[in-house]
């Protein structure tokens, strides 16, 4: 395992309102970089909204999150937003394409956003990111035009397009078959093991636990 | 920003059918404005010039703007002094020392064109009638570099009044009237009983009826014998080099002379704001269409904004910020402002081609004629600049709808 890359301390999630709700209870959570953790747990019970406040996406209410170091908890939301495009890839169980765009364009949209690599690069990455995911015959098509599976593997390769150091996948698998499900966990796995970077996964599939490097448990926003 | 436009101009792309309907809307929006605002600034540039044309750019008469003060007024100005039924003293009227006053003006203001004119009223006996005319006594080589009278003749030519000093021009309704043709001679009475016989070497033409009737041209010395005014004129009238400098040269020739000055703006001041408070309706109206058309493209793009919700999400996810999203929205009303301009304009020029081609009779007009339209690059790009703003102004409050979306509260809804 290398270095830390992100790390929670003592984050909470509350919801103010006439019943006030929280999600998140004061959880402390690090992932390493070429490390892949699972994090479990009921419905309802917080893990979606851990990886929110782990992605930036969201702030919490109190606590710290440390990024490469770097106290990430003040940053406004433009700065975040700059955090994520740079240094964060996301995987949601839909996946979440833009309908009007083929899969090349999806996946080509991060870096285009970036705007550090010429078009063609971009083009040429994006082209390598399909195919290493196998589907370097579907590129072209709309998400419309591509199964379950094939989806959420475009949307894999467009998380991985800025060549994030920290990936986070909120069910992925969540609805996809057997085999397509099976074929995401190894994609993740390799991520993590092969290209070393940190991955964590929100899950109810209990075949990701049995890969994993670490599973963290929570239960009422509280990880056990 | 090539990024964002893409993503707009997909979106759109998303809804044909919505959006070519706001296009549709923005198109004849643009086109309608740019026919009747270019109908309306031609009617107006054509009266303006018609103004300035056919009346003398500066008229001074004999008149004082002030009535001049009473000597004991001027002596003591601060005194109570009080003068009653003040009679002036009856005097023969017109501007005097006219000859000083035109070589002073040649002077005063370089380039003008003056020339002294003796208006009467007078009298023409026919067949048991009178009618009443207004006889311009005006020196003969200089009518037609001061009036445009020439434009108008349809029999002779003002220079007649060179050669014969008892001619007379006159309009063609009168000539009408009388059963009067050139070659002919009339009988002119002066309102102090004097008679004149004048040869008609000229009549004219100008389609306003009542001045047709009514005004008669005849050589300055003749009306001074015919109303016992020697060396006497009532009117000086002016030409300039740039009329639009009327008011302010006529300021400064009252200023040195003290006879009232009267610019063809002020004496025209009450058509002039007829005018611009019928420009103002005419904007109201037309731009109702453009506000019209905008709804339509709130109304596109805010369906866009509801359905693009997840997309949205999932762009702020990926690292889009606030600012993008809104451009992404703002760029679509941009997109179909743009659009609607490069249709609305060509339509609007056809539609202003047609109604070049209509020609009307006006009421009391004697001749048809043609619409006049403003083609001044102007009206186009108030018509191309109204639909733009029009469009981002209703892409605004959508796009900042968008702008506004916190994408966990769609990811946790999903």
């Amino acid at each position: 395992m290398g270095k830390t890359i992100i790390k929670a301390e003592n984050i909470t999630r509350r919801l103010e309102g006439e019943i006030p709700v929280t999600l998140v209870s004061n959880a402390d959570v690090d992932i390493k970089q070429g490390e892949f953790i699972v994090i479990t747990g009921p419905s309802g019970s917080g893990k979606s909204s851990l990886l929110y406040l782990l992605g930036l996406l969201d702030k919490a209410t109190s606590g710290t999150i440390w990024l490469e170091d770097t106290n990430v908890s003040t940053y406004n939301d433009e700065q975040l937003a700059n955090i994520r495009l740079e240094k964060l890839g996301f995987v949601f169980q839909f996946h979440f394409l833009l309908p009007e765009f083929s899969a090349l364009e999806n996946v080509m949209l991060p870096m285009k956003k970036l705007g550090i690599l010429p078009y063609e690069k971009i083009k040429t990455r994006a082209q390598e990111l399909l195919s290493s995911l196998g589907l370097g015959e579907q590129m072209h098509k709309l998400p419309k035009q591509l199964s379950g599976g094939q989806s959420q593997r475009v949307a894999i390769a467009r998380a991985l397009a800025n060549n994030p150091i920290l990936i986070l996948a909120d069910e992925p698998t969540g609805n996809l078959d057997t085999e397509s499900s099976h074929n995401v966990q190894k994609i993740l796995k390799e991520l993590a093991h092969k290209e070393n970077r940190a991955v964590a996964v929100v899950t109810h599939d209990l075949g990701f636990a049995k890969i994993a490097d670490r599973v963290i448990k929570i239960v009422d926003g509280k990880i056990i | 920003m090539n990024l964002l436009i893409s993503i707009a101009a997909r979106h759109l792309l998303s809804r044909k059918r919505q959006s070519i309907v706001s296009l549709l809307g923005i198109i004849l929006g643009v086109a309608f404005f740019l026919a009747i605002s270019s109908l309306m600034k031609g009617s107006e540039n054509d009266f303006i010039a018609r103004l300035v044309n056919n009346s003398p750019h500066i008229n001074i008469n004999d008149e004082f703007r002030d009535p001049r003060k009473q000597p004991a007024l001027t002596l003591y100005p601060e005194a109570a002094v009080e003068i009653s039924n003040v009679k002036p003293v009856s005097e023969t009227r017109g501007i005097r020392g006219f000859k000083q006053i035109l070589d002073d003006l040649s002077t005063l203001v370089p380039g003008i064109l003056a020339s002294p004119v003796l208006a009467e009223q007078a009298l023409i006996s026919s067949a048991g009638k009178n009618y009443g005319i207004t006889l311009n006594g005006m020196i003969a080589k200089e009518i037609r570099s001061v009036t445009t009278i020439e434009k108008y003749m349809v029999y002779g030519s003002v220079d007649e009044l060179i050669s014969n000093q008892n001619g007379i021009i006159i309009g063609n309704e009168l000539a009408q009237r009388l059963a009067l043709s050139i070659g002919n001679n009339i009988t002119i009475i002066s309102t102090n009983g004097q008679m004149r016989v004048f040869k008609i070497v000229g009549i004219f033409r100008t389609g306003r009826a009542s001045y047709d009737a009514t005004q008669t041209f005849v050589d300055l010395k003749r009306v001074q014998a015919l109303t016992n005014r020697s060396n006497r004129a009532n009117n000086i009238i002016i030409k300039l080099p740039d009329p639009y400098k009327a008011r302010e040269i006529a300021a400064k020739i009252e200023n040195n002379i003290g006879y009232k000055a009267v610019s063809w703006q002020e004496s025209s001041e009450d058509i002039l704001n007829t005018l611009a408070i019928r420009n103002i309706i005419m904007y109201t109206v037309v731009s109702a269409v453009l506000v019209v058309a905008a709804f339509g493209i709130y109304n596109v793009i805010s369906t866009v904004v509801m359905e693009k919700q997840r997309d949205i999400a999932i762009m702020k996810s990926v690292g889009f910020h606030a600012r993008d999203i809104r451009k992404i929205f703002i760029t679509q009303g941009i997109i179909l402002g743009i659009i609607g301009c490069l249709i609305g304009i060509p339509l609007g020029m056809v539609l202003m081609k047609s109604l070049m081609q209509v020609k009307l009779k006006p009421p009391g007009g004697t001749e048809f004629v043609q619409m006049p339209l403003d083609w001044g690059w102007q009206q186009f790009a108030v018509a191309a600049g109204f639909a733009i703003a029009a469009a981002v102004i209703a892409a605004l409050l959508p796009a900042r709808k968008a702008a506004s979306v916190q994408p966990v509260d769609i990811l946790r809804g999903s």
